[in-house]
């Protein structure tokens, strides 16, 4: 994607409906329709307490907040971060904190939406967790590609700097814009002067990171609700979301929707309930892309599932960073996945086997089922071949598409009949809705 | 009690060369391009010097034996 505009009210949907009960993270920017410079968020929420996020590392105010609010990762994994906190403040000496701003799933855009609206409160989450694990630099991760995001983000750190805000030193860096420079270890890697490109464990990066000293990655709309917590506390984050997983997320929701735009909404809202916040569907749906395109396709009849990881696992799902897509029933879910197929072969840092040679080899079945030129294996092989990706790669992207495969297989079941009996349905022939980005390697690592 | 070694395989360094199934074919097999797949991480006591043997013979380094942490 090389979207370079980040200003929200022309891509997003503005406060005309306004401001949704609840919204935290976008109250701002719902209350008053701009992004908040400095001045404002300090009008707003004051400086970061970062006297939260000292003491001794057990029993910090910030690092118990944290736990005792139950906030997990918004970057895709969902991971405690309390957890992650602690592994790298129990490590001894300096630690580096990198805030993952690159986002590199094409259906997402909540982190560049929020760090277009809210930018100093990500960059206050920052410099917390900075503060807690003990680190004097943070790193800001932005992928390449989005120059009026950097130039923003380097306003945001010049009116810090200016107003004397912070102790630790904030640095801004445009990354390779690919598929999986997102994954923390591109990111360490990157700036430990290699490629963007991820690493397998061990050394994982909490014990040697960046300078190989141990190392916290966190998403940028986790860091923001860090940043809220550190100031209203685990009571205030409990108030909304169901009780195992409290809290709110951004989603992106675009697709076959009115009002395709980021929304804030709490954990165990039902998907349904997102589409509507979108405007609701613009025709009928057959299904909806849950996750991005490491994500799952789930049939229109599980749109009542509430967003919630422990709902959604029962389905294969997981909430992800929060995007879904609605695909209408006039549309070809064959289609639409060999076309991700093969972004994602593409896309691939081509390290490992499953990468270099099982994930294109997929692609191109794939691709063969959409265009309803099938062998008589083809069905058999593609099971096989889509079996043997999960868990065989230094990071998790074979995973990813081999999920994203076998849902398709499974929620399209009844045209994958009619492209294996009968060539492509009528619908594959339709213009394509997913916003797929060229199929072609990407141009640099570096 | 001692707890069994898991194999680890580095995805990044293997080539495929495939000999760590050759010599420990009870735990690693191959995809058609001839990647290993592991049947399972852990190495029973009675396949442990044939997965010591597989590890020494890897050209590239790629395969080794770890105890998993407590």
């Amino acid at each position: 994607m090389n979207s370079s505009a980040p200003t929200p009210s022309a891509a997003y949907r503005t406060t005309a409906t306004g401001t949704p009960a609840g919204a935290r993270l976008l109250a701002g920017w719902y209350d008053t329709g701009r992004p908040a410079d400095l001045n404002e968020h300090l009008l707003r929420y004051g400086p970061p307490p970062v006297a939260m996020a000292r003491g001794h590392r057990h029993s910090m105010p910030l690092l118990r907040a944290v736990e005792a609010a139950g906030l997990t990762g918004r970057g895709g994994a969902g991971f405690p971060t309390a957890a992650k906190l602690r592994a790298v403040a129990a490590r001894r000496g300096r630690a580096v904190v990198v805030v993952n701003a690159m986002e590199s799933e094409p259906p997402s855009r909540k982190d560049q939406f929020l760090l277009a609206v809210a930018p100093h409160l990500v960059l206050d989450g920052a410099v917390l967790a900075a503060e807690a694990v003990g680190a004097d630099t943070v790193h800001i991760c932005l992928p390449r590609g989005r120059p009026a995001q950097y130039q923003q983000l380097h306003t945001a750190l010049g009116d810090r700097g200016r107003a004397h805000l912070d102790v630790v030193s904030l640095l801004l860096h445009a990354l390779p814009h690919t598929y999986v420079s997102s994954e923390s270890t591109s990111l360490v890697r990157w700036l430990n002067g290699g490629e963007a490109r991820p690493l397998g464990n061990p050394p994982r990066s909490h014990e040697r990171g960046v300078a190989r000293l141990p190392t916290l990655v966190h998403n940028a709309e986790t860091l923001a609700h860090l940043a809220l917590v550190a100031r209203y506390g685990p009571d205030w984050y409990r108030q909304t979301g169901t009780s195992d997983e409290p809290g709110t997320t951004l989603v992106t929701v675009s697709g076959a929707v009115a009002a395709p735009g980021v929304l804030e909404v709490a954990l165990g809202t039902p998907l349904a309930t997102l589409l509507d916040g979108a405007g609701g569907p613009t025709e009928p749906l057959r299904a909806v892309l849950l996750g991005g395109f490491a994500g799952v396709w789930l049939p229109a009849g599980h749109l009542r599932t509430p967003l919630t990881r422990h709902d959604l696992a029962e389905l294969g799902a997981a909430p992800g960073a929060g995007a879904l897509v609605a695909l209408p029933r006039a549309a070809c879910g064959l289609t639409e996945t060999a076309r991700v197929l093969a972004y994602l072969a593409a896309h691939s840092a081509r390290q490992c086997g499953p990468c270099r040679l099982g994930l294109p080899a997929v692609a191109e079945d794939f691709a063969a089922l959409a265009a309803g030129r099938p062998d008589p294996d083809l069905l058999s092989r593609l099971h096989r071949r889509t079996g043997l990706l999960p868990d065989r790669g230094a990071c998790r992207h074979p995973d990813g598409a081999a999920r994203l495969a076998a849902s398709a297989l499974r929620t399209f079941a009844d045209d994958v009949d009619h492209h294996l009996t009968r060539g492509a349905c009528p619908n594959a022939h339709r213009p394509p809705l997913l916003p797929v980005p060229p199929a072609e390697p990407p141009e640099a690592w570096r | 009690m001692t707890r069994a070694r898991t194999l680890r395989i580095d995805r990044i360094a293997c080539t495929g060369h495939g000999l760590c199934a050759e010599l420990l074919p009870e735990l690693v097999d191959l995809d058609e391009w001839g990647y290993p797949v592991l049947a399972q991480a852990a190495v029973p006591a009675r396949l442990e010097s044939h997965a010591r043997r597989a590890v020494a013979a890897c050209p590239v380094l790629a395969l080794r034996t770890e105890r998993p942490p407590r």
